[in-house]
């Protein structure tokens, strides 16, 4: 029974250390593909010139649009997740859209398996969807009068979960239409029904945090938000490999 | 010593109702030139991305197994180099930029030693530090070649490997395969008479076509 129990407990922390192994491997090799697509877009700005036009402009339409008007503070919560879901439909499908228009799809199948290139991918664009979020939060904040966070606890955890959940349907989705003809359609067309249970808990999140709901009161939507983020990112995941090949 | 063997398991591929080949059966246990050949059209391309698991066959297996131990699919493409003309290189990095980054995805050592030597043979070592996008379709080939063969792989499949390239580019290339295939086991996927002279066993896809 010992002897057993021994040997079940040695294959256990054989397979612990493997897979440990494993991962770093992963993680190392995710990390490369990321600075070579950080590097590649720092040349070639092929995402960033288009989220950051995306962004000068719609802020700039909704000013003018509104003028000298006073508009609720739930609307203006509600127009800052739609520029957020706009300026990511505009710019976070490159990461894949790039590399199968320039050709070079095939190349990444031969050096990288496809969870290293959809973990790398998801790195590059979590890094975009941030800092995009932050340049957008900011501008709303210093234009927008009425947009005015009472409890900032709660918009971090709905900022954090959101831009999480953002970036990984946004790169899945991506990686879907990439082999498609018409992308430019196909993105928001396929993002809209997949984003949208999140867009709407955001939403939801940001009108409470504006209220000064407590964060124990707003817990159950910040629940939601990260199942959300761990459903998206378990199937992408297991479909990654059949969305990759073929 | 190299202990890879590659198995083509009766492989057949189909896109839609169209017939590409019908049970492929091959064996390379040995280091080696292997040929595939067929005119045009005939699936070439096809069974070689079959061959490196970039497209599955329709039935069949193909099993590449390293001391009698079947590689993982995850972990496939550290074992195998791919040439072709329809490879495209990151046109906004250098060759070396290109090179170092593939050894970094990949999770393998950038063995500067024999990059060098590769980037020396295949007259490229003084531009290495030029864009891509600078380069003829002719430098681009010979990159492709090193891309193959700087991480040592045990298989090395050579789809159309002449392609865009000049007299002393096409001797250089055979020079490197008759080199590389005393420690790999190579595919040569052509319809080059040349290129087929290399090789020790041809396989003729056009054989494989009947319903």
């Amino acid at each position: 029974m010992i002897v057993i129990w021994l040997s079940v407990h040695q294959s256990l922390i054989l397979t612990i250390i493997k897979t440990t192994k494993g991962s770093a491997k992963i993680k190392m090799t995710s990390t490369a593909l990321f600075r070579k697509d950080l590097a590649s877009e720092i040349r070639t700005r092929y995402a960033i010139n288009s989220l950051v036009m995306f962004i000068i402009v719609t802020i700039s339409v909704i000013l003018f649009s509104i003028g000298n008007e006073k508009i609720s503070d739930y609307l203006s919560g509600g127009l800052f997740w739609v520029v957020v879901f706009f300026t990511a439909m505009s710019g976070l499908s490159r990461a894949f859209v790039s590399e199968e228009e320039r050709g070079t799809s095939l190349l990444l199948q031969l050096i990288a398996s496809p969870s290293t290139v959809f973990s790398g991918k998801l790195i590059f664009n979590l890094i975009l969807v941030f800092s995009m979020n932050v340049v957008i939060a900011n501008l709303y904040t210093a234009l927008f009068e009425a947009f005015v966070i009472k409890n900032l606890l709660l918009f971090s955890a709905a900022f954090l979960f959101g831009s999480i959940g953002i970036a990984i349907s946004s790169t899945v989705i991506a990686a879907i239409i990439a082999k498609a003809g018409s992308k430019g359609t196909l993105y928001p067309v396929l993002s809209f029904p997949i984003l949208l249970p999140l867009i709407l808990i955001l939403i939801e999140l940001t009108k409470m945090s504006m209220d000064g709901t407590t964060f124990e009161e707003g817990m159950i939507e910040v629940a939601v938000l990260i199942c959300y983020d761990v459903i998206m990112i378990s199937a992408s995941y297991l479909l990654f490999d059949f969305i990759w090949k073929d | 010593m190299n202990n890879y063997s590659l198995t083509i398991d009766s492989i057949t591929k189909t896109f839609g109702r169209r017939l590409i080949f019908k049970n492929v059966i091959l064996k390379c246990e040995e280091n080696g030139i292997w040929g595939i050949a067929g005119p045009n059209g005939s699936g070439k391309s096809t069974f070689v991305k079959c061959l490196c698991g970039i497209i599955s066959p329709t039935r069949g297996k193909v099993i590449h197994s390293l001391n009698n131990k079947e590689i993982e699919p995850e972990k496939l493409h550290n074992h195998i180099g791919f040439v072709s003309p329809y490879l495209v290189l990151y046109d906004e990095f250098s060759a070396e930029e290109n090179l170092h980054y593939f050894a970094e995805i990949r999770g393998v050592k950038y063995n500067k030693e024999k990059i060098d030597y590769l980037l020396n043979e295949f007259l490229l070592y003084d531009r290495r530090s030029d864009f891509v996008k600078a380069y003829s379709s002719g430098m681009k080939q010979r990159l492709k070649f090193i891309f193959a063969l700087m991480h040592s792989p045990e298989l090395v499949i050579l789809d159309e490997p002449i392609s865009n390239l000049d007299n002393s580019g096409k001797e250089k290339v055979y020079k490197i395969v008759n080199e590389e295939a005393k420690n790999s086991v190579i595919i040569i996927a052509s319809n080059d008479d040349s290129d087929l002279a290399l090789c020790s066993s041809i396989l003729d896809l056009n054989n494989y076509k009947n319903d």
